[in-house]
């Protein structure tokens, strides 16, 4: 299946922000629904099961200057085996303004057994930008072993390179279960936080979470593996109340080396 | 092929580079319990190989070709850029430019007519991989032979550093980076072909633990190993 949707989304004079436009097709429908404040939060509703292999699917998503959007869905989205041979893939472009917010928290992608899904994530973050962008990747449904996943996330700072990641898993990815990589973790996941807005926070560890601050401008990532999908949301959970109450306690020891 | 000495002396660990004093995270893997016998230590190699050894040695083999390009130094400024994307990590930011310093400072004593000055001046020195490769060209490798280098290096840093920290038996050692050389040549042609790409094509291979492994084990008071 092939499908396209597009969000585009601006501030009015007010600073409310509006959805100049909101349209997908099957499997990728969008739904906007109540939010408070001046946002928008739109759903991305799966309208079929999948991604299965073969299908092609692409989101384009345009915060404009000062507009405020909130992107989730309303269920982990599996990646299925398709015709053999065949590869899902999932799409996403975003570009954020100067002084817009986007946050982008979808539910967990699942690596069905005998998958083979690319998720490619290309985001622009124009300079004053605001982004919190959640991964969340388990590696097989209960008991079994993934096929092959890849996640792609290349996000540009005004113009420059701020982080690139591609994180492979299942058969075709050399020690992916090691302990180099995520050690027989089921559950792995990050939080990328943009803020221009909160004070930098030293690296800082705790069990298999970290907060690491890029080099890129102002940006940190928390990155964690976990034994579940519950416990990974409640690290990187933690990761999001931390930012959110800037300056306040140190999620974990300070570095000291 | 050309320069099979030179290719061997780079890739020696007897370079003096400093490269025998890092465990590229296999300390911290270990004190995890995570890497505990030959078979993780196994495990462990194949998924350096095929993320950090991968980024690795395509930055390499790209700084490599950059060097005889006429533009130079806006190649090299843009792959340090990308290179500090692909590392989010500051501690493992740190390590490559300390590692890159040091390999800077044996390549200009040893090759003092070689140009080194267009590696951007970036606090801490240039990331490892590109003085790798400005070295790489100074002593006349070509790309795929530095990427070789930096895939040689990914697996023999850890695994000799592995026989230090869980005893294991030198013989075994070898014997796995024996049957790991064919996992490590197919890596290094991926990356030099990899290397063809525009710097933000370059491959970005992460591996979470290796993040975690790093911030742990740059917190400790007490190491064997500077990473």
């Amino acid at each position: 299946m092939r499908a396209t949707a597009r969000l585009v989304a601006r501030a009015d004079r007010h600073g409310r922000t509006a959805l100049a436009e909101l349209r997908g097709e099957s499997p990728l429908l969008l739904r906007q629904v109540a939010a408070t404040g001046g946002g928008v939060t739109v759903y991305v509703v799966g309208g079929a099961a999948g991604p299965l292999a073969g299908d092609e699917l692409r989101l384009d998503v345009e915060v404009g200057p000062g507009a405020v959007v909130r992107v989730q869905t309303v269920a982990a989205s599996i990646a299925l085996p398709g015709r053999p041979g065949a590869v899902s893939r999932m799409l996403v472009r975003v570009s954020v303004a100067a002084d817009a917010v986007l946050h982008w928290l979808p539910e967990q992608l699942v690596a069905a057994a005998g998958c083979a899904h690319v998720a490619d994530a290309q985001v622009d973050v124009a300079e004053g930008g605001t982004l919190h962008w959640r991964d969340e990747l388990i590696c097989g449904r209960h008991g079994e072993q993934p096929g092959h996943a890849e996640i792609n996330t290349w996000v540009d700072l005004a113009g420059r390179p701020l982080l690139r990641q591609s994180l492979s898993v299942g058969p075709d990815a050399p020690g992916w279960a090691g302990p180099a990589v995520l050690s027989g973790a089921p559950a792995t996941g990050s939080l990328l936080v943009v803020d221009p807005a909160r004070p930098a926070e030293p690296p800082a560890v705790r069990g298999t979470v970290a907060r690491l601050p890029l080099a890129g401008g102002p940006a940190t990532l928390w990155t964690a593996t976990a034994p579940d999908a519950h416990t990974l949301r409640t690290y990187l959970d933690g990761a999001n109340s931390s930012a959110a109450s800037a300056g306040g306690e140190v999620n974990g020891r300070v570095r000291v080396g | 092929m050309t320069a099979p000495t030179m290719l061997l002396l780079l890739a020696d660990g007897r370079f003096p580079a400093g490269a025998h004093a890092h465990s590229a995270g296999l300390e911290a893997a270990v004190a995890a319990g995570r890497v505990t016998d030959l078979a993780t230590l196994g495990e462990y190699l194949r998924g350096r190989l095929a993320t950090a050894g991968l980024v690795a040695a395509a930055f390499a083999a790209a700084a490599r070709r950059a060097a005889w390009s006429a533009r130079r130094p806006a190649t090299l400024v843009r792959l340090d850029a990308e290179l500090d994307a692909r590392t989010a990590s500051p501690a493992q930011r740190t390590v490559s430019r300390r590692q890159g310093r040091a390999l800077l400072r044996a390549g200009r004593e040893i090759w003092p007519t070689a140009a080194f000055d267009d590696l951007p001046a970036t606090p801490g020195g240039p990331h490892q991989p590109l003085a790798l490769g400005l070295v790489g060209a100074a002593a006349g490798l070509d790309p795929a032979q530095v990427a070789t280098v930096a895939a040689h290096s990914t697996v023999t840093g850890s695994a000799s550093a592995a026989v230090r920290l869980l005893g294991l038996d030198p013989y075994q050692v070898q014997a796995l980076l024996v049957r790991l050389a064919g996992a490590c040549d197919a890596t290094a042609a991926r990356a030099a072909r990899a290397a063809e790409q525009p710097p933000q094509r370059l491959p970005a291979a992460a591996a979470p633990l290796a993040d975690i492994h790093a911030e742990a084990h740059a917190t400790w008071e007490v190491r064997l190993f500077a990473s």
